[in-house]
């Protein structure tokens, strides 16, 4: 790889989907720090336009990166930009010539492909771009089917659709080094999945979360609620081993109601193990087990590399912990339920975040994530709700909204230090604790008068997979 | 349940302060034959509590030769490693419970899964 004549680094340009806009930065940002690489955007880097150029990267980094990446399409070596055709013309006439006649020379087959974002272009325009850049010293034959180098120039016409400008704002010109993983979406859709729940998380998202928590090969990740383990799913695609608990023993036993539509009780092979097998990382297992994450089981130290999870809002399922009622009777000695919660107390939204800071700070390693859901009523969301602890830093925080009034962002923090036996309490005194207590009315906000048709909990959902 | 859960888990019922490790009494293990990966196992041992680990092999009937004490520059011993992951990893409790080794409490395992769920009056 040489480096160009302007003497700058070799640059990268990715083109990422234009969906989950709020998730992408953190998620490069995460897989370039997987690398130890920083994030070097170029001059006029547009976090919403589809395009992004990188500099500072290697080749292996860009493939790393896309072997990894759902927000990411498609990444390509930049050869030229420019705003006009007359200045990708110079930009490209000034890229080293010996690196592009490595892939251009007469044994060679390639392919130009010619990709608009926000306006649709007829097949004899895109041709007649396409030979407009015959200038460029291509020696070799056009395979259109399997051609050894592939091309794209790529024309961004803006981000405002009722308003599509005659000629792009912008044009970038590379070779094709690879595509992100977003198969991924479709191959792992929850739709095609064993084993469901009402809340089973959706494929893309669950590997985004993966990537937000920076999960490698040989990690050792927890879920404390892990439902039907679809963060465990896809931690485990990425290498790492999964372990997870969940306070209701029939989701962990894969028995009960089914969530599917046309099915009325789960089958035999309908349990996370079984999820694991059917994509093939069945050795990634570990365990789940029964258990209240309010009252952990785990010994103090650093167990697990990251902590992914998204706790109950208490919307389509209940948030729940053991403990006792005044007016509870006392059941039978030596005779314990195991096929349902004891007593139930409700477990107010803010001790969940409470009590998984806590154990995260307890049990991740210094560098090591979390990653979590926080439910939210939009009218009333301002950033110090986010809970907080002095041992994890903030490092995203990413909005899927749900309605006008509902969102929920991903929150993921990195441990900066060990506890002291005070920090557990840290939130007490500090001023984010109250806005955040308003947060245990978001159930009352969720099934208020102005949501009426959220207001009934489904027992049974058509599952929304992709 | 696995091994390598069992070396992390600890009894939280009300008031002990001794609760690790927890005693295991099976009536049904399985040996499962796990792929190797010595980088997975490398990285684990630092995090065990290495004579738990050989007491829990030991209470199954499946010690075979673990060391009581772990080797020194074990990253190089594949035939350790290799011992370290069976016990780990290809060992597994399908029924049976762990017991808190200060309160006798006993959290039973169905299916390969523990209850760690504590009644009202415990907590």
């Amino acid at each position: 790889m040489g480096t160009s004549k302007r003497g700058s680094c070799l640059k990268y340009i990715f083109h990422l989907a234009q969906d989950n806009l709020d998730f992408r930065l953190p998620e490069i940002k995460a897989l370039l720090a997987l690398r130890g690489k920083p994030f070097c955007p170029g001059e006029n880097f547009k976090e919403k336009s589809p395009f992004w150029c990188l500099d500072g990267l290697s080749e292996e980094d860009v493939s790393g990166i896309m072997a990894r990446s759902i927000c990411a399409k498609s990444a390509f070596e930049l050869w030229g930009h420019g705003k006009t055709h007359s200045e990708l013309r110079t930009s490209l006439l000034n890229y080293p010539l010996k690196d592009m006649l490595l892939f251009m020379h007469k044994d060679s087959t390639y392919r130009i492909n010619v990709y608009t974002f926000n306006k649709t272009l007829e097949f004899s325009d895109r041709i007649k771009k396409i030979d407009a850049m015959d200038y460029l010293p291509f020696e070799g034959t056009v395979s259109l089917k399997s051609p050894q180098h592939i091309f794209c120039l790529m024309e961004d016409y803006g981000n405002d659709p009722n308003n599509i400008p005659e000629h792009p704002d912008y044009i970038y010109f590379g070779r094709w080094l690879a595509d992100g993983q977003r198969e991924l979406i479709r191959s792992h859709s929850v739709k095609n999945r064993h084993f469901i729940g009402n809340t089973s998380m959706d494929a893309g998202l669950s590997f985004i979360m993966a990537n937000h928590a920076k999960v490698k090969e040989n990690d050792l990740v927890f879920d404390p609620f892990v439902g039907t383990g679809s963060l465990l799913v896809a931690c485990s695609h990425f290498g790492a081993y999964v372990c997870g608990t969940d306070i209701d023993y029939n989701t962990i036993h894969g028995k009960g109601r089914s969530s599917r539509v046309k099915q009325k009780w789960r089958g035999p092979d309908e349990n996370i193990r079984a999820n694991l097998r059917q994509y093939g990382t069945e050795k990634m297992y570990l365990d789940v087990m029964v258990s209240d994450a309010s009252k952990p089981v785990w010994r103090d130290a650093s167990l697990f590399d990251a902590i992914i999870t998204d706790p109950p809002y208490g919307i389509r399922e209940s948030t729940r912990r053991t403990g006792s009622h005044k007016d509870n009777n006392k059941p039978p000695d030596g005779i314990y339920a195991e096929s349902h919660v004891p007593v139930s107390q409700s477990y107010h939204l803010s001790d969940i975040f409470t009590d998984l800071l806590n154990f995260s700070a307890r049990h991740l390693p210094i560098g090591g994530r979390l990653v979590y859901w926080l439910p939210i009523y939009r009218p009333e969301y301002c950033e110090e709700i986010v809970p907080f602890h002095p041992c994890l830093r903030l490092i995203s925080n990413s909005e899927q909204p749900l309605s006008s009034h509902m969102s929920r962002r991903l929150i993921t923090m990195e441990k900066i230090k060990e506890p002291e036996e005070l920090d557990s309490l840290a939130h007490l005194s500090n001023s984010h604790f109250s806005p955040y207590q308003g947060h245990n009315a978001f159930r009352e906000k969720y099934f208020s008068g102005q949501n009426k048709r959220f207001g009934k909990e489904d027992d049974k959902s058509d599952v929304n997979g992709e | 349940m696995k091994l390598l859960t069992h070396n992390m888990l600890t009894s939280h019922v009300k008031g002990v302060t001794k609760g690790f490790p927890l005693l295991i009494k099976a009536t049904e293990v399985k040996v499962n034959d796990l792929e190797f990966n010595p980088q997975f196992v490398i990285r684990m041992i630092p995090k065990l509590e290495w004579s738990a680990l050989v007491q829990a092999a030991e209470q199954l009937g499946h010690r075979q030769d673990l060391p009581s004490e772990l080797l020194q520059d074990y990253e190089k011993n594949e035939e350790f490693l290799k011992k370290v992951h069976r016990a780990l990893l290809e060992v597994e409790v399908i029924e049976g419970c762990l017991k808190c080794p200060e309160s006798g409490r006993e959290f039973p395992i169905s299916k390969g899964i523990p209850n760690m769920l504590l009644n009202e009056d415990e907590v």
